[in-house]
């Protein structure tokens, strides 16, 4: 994990004293609201629907289980024993008081953390593969790369003011978990025939109100270039992009406006000046970026061990249900990645409570060399678990209610805080969520559908990314009152898509009957071991039209 | 009458320490003023680029194209607008001038220029800045040693602290 220098503790300390300074002249009359705003939007804060809402960052989703102790006692101190994990690797307070923030953001400075750029017209914190540096598809292990990022673009002194937010996201496997694709900036590192590692650089790909998918700027930029490369696409944005309708502004309009061809070549222009320039990257500086994610110091787990996890596995179905489902294969034989779902009806999706961080802070510490790892489907991950130690893990989260052995099924739903909270939502989210969980709880049912994304954004601003969920669910107004459209096809992997708009609305209530009569279709479609995806890009969305409209 | 719209600004901050302002500010486009030294827009500052007491400002949407920046290379002072404090374009339209064009002279940001901007545009070359009305000086001379280290290189340090880091290891 990155651990801090002096200059990095500096720079957040006084980050903090800087934002209590804000925050007094704010009190005092002597900042106005207009001009506040921003400042404590680039410190998280936002002002929300009941209170106040602090989004605190999660660098590309890793926590140490000493970090996690400390937000759950932040909860326990400042809120009110609860927190929510954003799809974008962020940790959100809903109950902050606002003059308590700045001893907050100070809290956080403790041990390592603070809620910089996590909001506002800037560039927002970087979001990796959860299952960096262990996938076994990966290529080059993303996290040093986005920690370069992040130093980068702190406190950037001329990308504060851009246009609108600016979103990057970095993958460095094959399959990618990261959606690069509906990312302001994706970035994929890959290597060449000849083992030269390259960056892909797509730009322009986004949700919201336009989703679109990225399109590529760069097929293959060698490493040296990552920053000054991002420097020049960040600086054309911020000259060109539109600044005169926020609905406009994001980059994705300006690439199309423009045309890949004509961004690029402005970025290339650009960039002539930028290229060998003091931000290029040498092999020493990225050797110091790699040193701060060594290989945990995993013991041996021999072959009798693996064999003896397997008949366990063959012997209790549960515990099968849940390596199934929520353990994944790792680089190295013998260890596991575990996701704790943190999906129950009686939470909403995402939220933890202080207990159950202290808790998932214990289990890492007992299990996975005291990290954990946040993911975009609002989960998280404990990525270094030894085989003959995966039963007992799974008997403690049984107890914890976190080993829901559901993950990347419908029941694994991703939603946005929606209108309960929101002060932006058309509708409320969490309560279509557990509708639709409460409604498909039959684990039988749940695995014959196989892997299915459920997303849900209360609206248009798609936090709850509805457009790249294989079935996406949002919150519209009609006149005052709240309806939701349902669409279908979207996907945020590889083969990235947005989903395509089923038809009229519906009432909240009828949600899951229409959901139900869409995976009727599915299985009545289905041919082999078809996913719900791939029925649906076979079928084409008549079938569910006709069905849902009858 | 141009010269009767003429403004100074109130507070200014010229290399870190706050300075009377000797020069007055026209944003009237049509017809320049008598009065100097005085930034008049760009647009008539063409027609008077030979004259040392007479500067140009630029509009944000400016774009900076190598044309511009050998005429503006004369120039005493080149002031850059923040119509609103938060259109981030004169952060890049400063560093170009002096990063790319090697601009000499005094930068200067007009407009909305606020207390909580001043450190981010101290970085990027800005060596001039004219306050709005209402900012207080003292918090703003305080804003400016907001921090005393930076990730990236800008103007003001031209070795990113990754580099830096390697150096002192
Ligand atoms: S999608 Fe809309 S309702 Fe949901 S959190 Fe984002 S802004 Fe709020």
């Amino acid at each position: 994990m990155y651990r801090y220098d002096t200059y990095d503790q500096t720079l957040v300390d006084e980050r903090v004293t800087q934002f209590r300074d804000q925050m007094e002249r704010y009190l005092a009359g002597r900042l106005g609201e207009d001009e506040f705003r921003p400042l404590r939007l680039q410190n998280g804060l936002y002002i929300q629907k009941h209170a106040p809402m602090l989004r605190i960052a999660i660098p590309y989703g890793m926590l140490s289980s000493r970090q996690l102790r400390a937000l759950g006692a932040i909860t326990r101190r400042y809120d009110r024993g609860y927190g929510h994990f954003s799809t974008r690797q962020n940790l959100q307070l809903n109950w902050p008081k606002l003059e308590d923030v700045p001893d907050i953001l100070a809290e956080l400075a403790q041990v390592q953390m603070h809620a910089i750029q996590t909001s506002g017209n800037c560039i927002r914190n970087t979001t990796s593969d959860q299952f960096a540096g262990i996938a076994s598809d990966e290529i080059e292990d993303p996290r040093p790369w986005c920690e370069l990022i992040r130093q980068w673009s702190t406190l950037h002194p001329e990308f504060a003011y851009l246009p609108r937010k600016f979103k990057i996201a970095v993958t460095g496997a094959d399959a990618d978990r990261a959606a690069i694709q509906v990312h302001d900036i994706g970035l994929r590192l890959w290597r060449n025939e000849r083992n030269e590692l390259r960056v892909k650089v797509l730009a322009g790909g986004g949700m919201g109100r336009t989703p679109m998918i990225g399109d590529v700027v760069r097929e293959d930029l060698p490493w040296q270039h990552l920053l000054t490369y991002l420097e020049a696409c960040v600086r054309v944005y911020n000259q060109f992009g539109r600044r005169d309708n926020k609905f406009k502004a994001r980059i994705k309009i300006l690439v199309k406006a423009l045309g890949i061809e004509e961004y690029r070549r402005r970025v290339e222009e650009e960039w002539a000046h930028l290229k060998d320039g003091p931000q290029t990257l040498t092999e020493e500086a990225v050797e110091a970026a790699r040193s701060h994610f060594p290989e945990p110091d995993r013991r041996p787990v021999d072959e009798q061990a693996i064999i003896e996890h397997e008949r366990l596995r063959q012997e209790n179905r549960n515990f099968a249900r849940f390596v199934t489902n929520n353990v994944t294969d790792h680089r190295v034989p013998g260890y596991k990645a575990v996701t704790l779902s943190l999906k129950r009806r009686e939470h909403a999706p995402g939220n933890v409570t202080a207990d159950q961080m202290d808790a998932i802070a214990d289990l890492a510490d007992t299990y996975s060399f005291g990290e954990v790892r946040v993911t975009h489907e609002q989960n998280v991950v404990l990525s270094d678990v030894p085989v003959d130690q995966l039963e007992a893990l799974w008997q403690e989260l049984e107890t914890l209610g976190m080993a829901n052995p559901t993950v990347g099924t419908l029941n694994d739903i991703i939603c946005c805080p929606g209108g309960d909270y929101c002060s932006l939502a058309n509708a409320v989210a969490i309560p279509v969520a557990q509708a639709i969980q409460e409604r498909f709880e039959d684990l039988d049912f749940l695995y014959d559908l196989g892997p299915l994304d459920l997303n849900i954004s209360g609206c248009m601003n798609a936090c709850g990314h509805h457009h790249v969920g294989h079935i996406g669910i949002l919150g519209v107004d009609k006149k005052g009152e709240e309806y939701y459209q349902v669409s279908l096809g979207g996907n945020a992997t590889d083969d990235a898509s947005l989903g395509k708009i089923l038809g009229p609305s519906f009432y909240r209530e009828d949600v899951p009957e229409v959901i139900d009569k869409v995976l009727q279709v599915y299985v009545e479609q289905r041919q082999d071991e078809e996913i719900f995806l791939d029925t649906y890009r076979r079928i084409g969305i008549k079938p569910f039209k006709e069905r849902v409209y009858a | 009458m141009p010269d009767s719209q003429l403004t100074k600004a109130r507070s200014l901050i010229k290399l870190g320490q706050p300075e009377q302002d000797t020069w007055s500010l026209s944003r009237v486009e049509d017809g320049m003023p008598t009065s100097r030294p005085v930034i008049v827009p760009l647009k008539l500052w063409f027609d008077h680029a030979s004259e040392a007491d007479v500067a140009p400002w630029l509009p944000s949407n400016t774009e900076l194209t190598s044309e511009l920046a050998e005429q503006l290379a004369t120039a005493p002072l080149v002031a850059i607008d923040f119509p609103a404090f938060t259109d981030g374009r004169g952060y890049t339209l400063a560093r170009l001038l002096r990063e790319r064009y090697q601009y000499r002279g005094e930068i200067r940001a007009i407009g909305d220029v606020l207390v909580d901007q001043l450190f981010y545009m101290s970085r990027c070359g800005f060596d001039a800045l004219a306050l709005r009305e209402d900012q207080h000086l003292d918090d703003a001379l305080r804003a400016l040693g907001a921090f005393s280290v930076s990730y990236q290189p800008a103007v003001d340090i031209n070795e990113p602290l990754f580099a830096r880091r390697l150096r002192e290891a």
